[in-house]
């Protein structure tokens, strides 16, 4: 298919499938749904051998479309499009890309916003708990129904990151090697508190209605916004917003000004009002728990070495310099932990000045060592290939 | 492989754990992977030679030496190795502490200022020697802490460190007979295999 020129370097058009997964799937938290559905999209071409396969965890916000459009005339492509397609740090012409939105999402698969079948209605803040492991498990079912027995790499930044690090401990055979990027082993205090600043916000607007607020066509932008603009701060460094707002007033003037006066407070108005048209508040306050219970390490008594020994897996563990969310320093104690169960790593720090966002971009070092990495291991997988055939 | 690094990877036995400090282009623990099955890892923050190790498959972690080395628990590893860097650290005896308290052995290698060329050329042209396995001027060196074979033995001594082994060689890393006659005058690059201190 001829791409459209501003889709040159993409996958191009994309288009989501979906997955229902019948039974009971039994979720971490006691409770169980009575099956599921995950949409998911992929992009290459699995290979005979079936050993190319790389599956994307998506991060709080993320979803399913990570690379290519939707639409000719879609402006923006995929999440992740600076990493993903032909040519990128994960190759499209090379691996077979799986990237589903995760279990309690709220862009296809099942979440707070489907009708639960036992009582035909949304299921809203009763859906319940779910956490990074039941993900992990929901995409092995994914895994099957496509026939991939092993992927050759599980990928994620920030939470992305996490699913990976739980895949490679709790499902050792089948992941070849685990990209963490931007990640941490568990959340700091610091970290928990601005998760809990956001939920309060989205729980405190009276349009929430106690988590009732579809029955109710309501939507409680305000408090989903307001937490996206916490969420958003922490995502930029202090450096990177000066550099692209500074200190700029929008009229120019101090005589002229009014409520929004700061370029800096226009910007973050306008990313948690788009924000709260596209997500879910019961989805965030989700996503958020299963952020803030993420601790792999927790299992064995706080001994994350212990817990990476069950891995059989290679690691990239990469972070920058201005991440302040999830700091090199979190990233250090994955790798350390790595060295001392003597698994296979490699890590570096990348110098950025875009802070915990830097993995969504395209900075050249990032990408050199991020491909280098998924290069050698493309390598692998043609080889293995190859001998199966 | 580099006729030095040859020696060192002679050194290690298989399926060992080894660290190699400043790991460059990975050379060593590339070989080391292939030809011992080595569980090794290289510290670099060249992001040059990173993405060069990265496509050799070793394991090279980003991290400053200067920043020192307490991520790392005592003994966890068979061999620490530093080839070349040694000079370059903000603390060398420091250094030697920490590679000796993190492995069971190490190995060091710098190149020995007191060699005659080096010697002549300070003696005769009265300017900070340059050569072959020394490329940098005064000002732009990342060689701060250079030592003479008999600086870095004091040094050994005064920590009562175990010399297992010492090797002198030229700027080519290869030895000849000379060299080991009389090593602080005619080896160019100089290579020690340390053991911790002998408890009394």
């Amino acid at each position: 298919m001829a791409k459209h020129p501003a889709h040159e370097g993409s996958v191009g058009i994309v288009a989501p499938q979906r997955v229902h997964v019948p039974g009971e799937f039994a979720l971490q938290c006691g409770e169980s749904l009575d099956g599921f559905e995950l949409v998911f999209e992929t992009y290459g071409q699995l290979n005979a051998a079936r050993s190319n396969a790389v599956l994307i965890c998506h991060a709080l916000s993320g979803n399913h479309h990570a690379a290519g459009y939707h639409a000719e005339e879609d402006a923006k492509p995929g999440w992740w499009d600076a990493c993903i397609g032909p040519g990128k740090a994960v190759d499209t012409e090379r691996f077979f890309v799986v990237s589903p939105n995760n279990l309690g999402g709220c862009h296809g698969s099942t979440g707070p916003a489907t009708v639960n079948p036992a009582t035909g209605e949304v299921f809203g803040p009763a859906f319940p708990t779910v956490t990074v492991k039941d993900w992990v498990r929901s995409q092995a079912l994914l895994a099957d129904h496509l026939d991939i027995e092993r992927f050759a790499a599980v990928v994620g930044g920030s939470l992305g990151g996490m699913q990976a690090m739980q895949w490679a401990i709790d499902l050792p055979e089948r992941v070849g090697a685990a990209a963490l990027i931007a990640s941490a082993a568990k959340l700091s205090a610091q970290n928990i508190a601005f998760n809990e600043i956001a939920r309060q916000a989205i729980t405190s607007d009276p349009q929430y209605r106690d988590g009732h607020y579809r029955s109710a066509n309501a939507n409680p932008e305000m408090g989903l916004g307001l937490a996206r603009m916490i969420g958003h701060v922490t995502y930029l460094s202090d450096f990177g917003m000066g550099q692209r707002f500074g200190r700029e007033l929008k009229s120019g003037d101090l005589s002229a000004a009014r409520d929004v006066e700061f370029q800096v407070q226009s910007y973050l108005r306008h990313q948690g009002r788009s924000f709260s048209q596209r997500f879910d508040a019961n989805t965030y306050l989700l996503m958020t728990r299963a952020l803030d219970f993420f601790d792999p390490a927790g299992e064995r008594g706080g001994d994350l070495v212990a817990a990476l020994e069950q891995a059989r897996s290679d690691f990239l563990v990469l972070s920058f310099s201005t991440d302040w969310r999830f700091s090199a320093a979190r990233s250090k104690e994955i790798v350390d932990a790595l060295i001392a169960a003597r698994k296979n790593v490699v890590s570096a720090v990348i110098d950025s000045e875009h802070g915990h966002d830097s993995f969504l971009l395209p900075l050249p070092r990032y990408i050199s060592v991020f491909k280098g990495y998924m290069d050698r291991l493309a390598d692998a997988a043609e080889a293995g290939s190859a001998d199966a055939a | 492989m580099r006729p030095d690094l040859k020696i060192i990877a002679d050194l290690i036995k298989p399926g060992a754990r080894v660290l190699d400090l400043g790991c460059g282009e990975g050379e060593l623990l590339a070989g080391l992977q292939a030809e011992k099955q080595v569980n090794g890892y290289g510290l670099d923050v060249d992001p040059a030679n990173i993405a060069i190790c990265v496509r050799k498959g070793v394991n090279v972690i980003e991290q400053n030496l200067d920043q020192g080395l307490s991520n790392f628990p005592d003994d966890s590893f068979d061999m620490v190795v530093m080839t070349e860097t040694l000079q370059s650290v903000r603390l060398p005896a420091r250094m030697l502490d920490e590679m000796l308290r993190i492995g069971q052995e190490c190995v060091v290698t710098f190149p020995n200022f007191g060699h005659w060329r080096s010697r002549w050329h300070l003696f005769l042209k009265g300017r900070m020697p340059m050569a072959r396995h020394l490329p940098h001027d005064w000002h732009d060196t990342p060689n701060i802490h250079l030592c003479t074979v008999k600086d870095f033995e004091r040094l050994a001594r005064d920590k009562g460190l175990r010399i297992i082994q010492r090797f002198v060689a030229g700027a080519d890393h290869r030895n000849h007979p000379l060299m080991s006659l009389m090593p602080n005058l005619f080896g160019a690059i100089a290579f020690y295999r340390l053991g911790r201190p002998e408890r009394p």
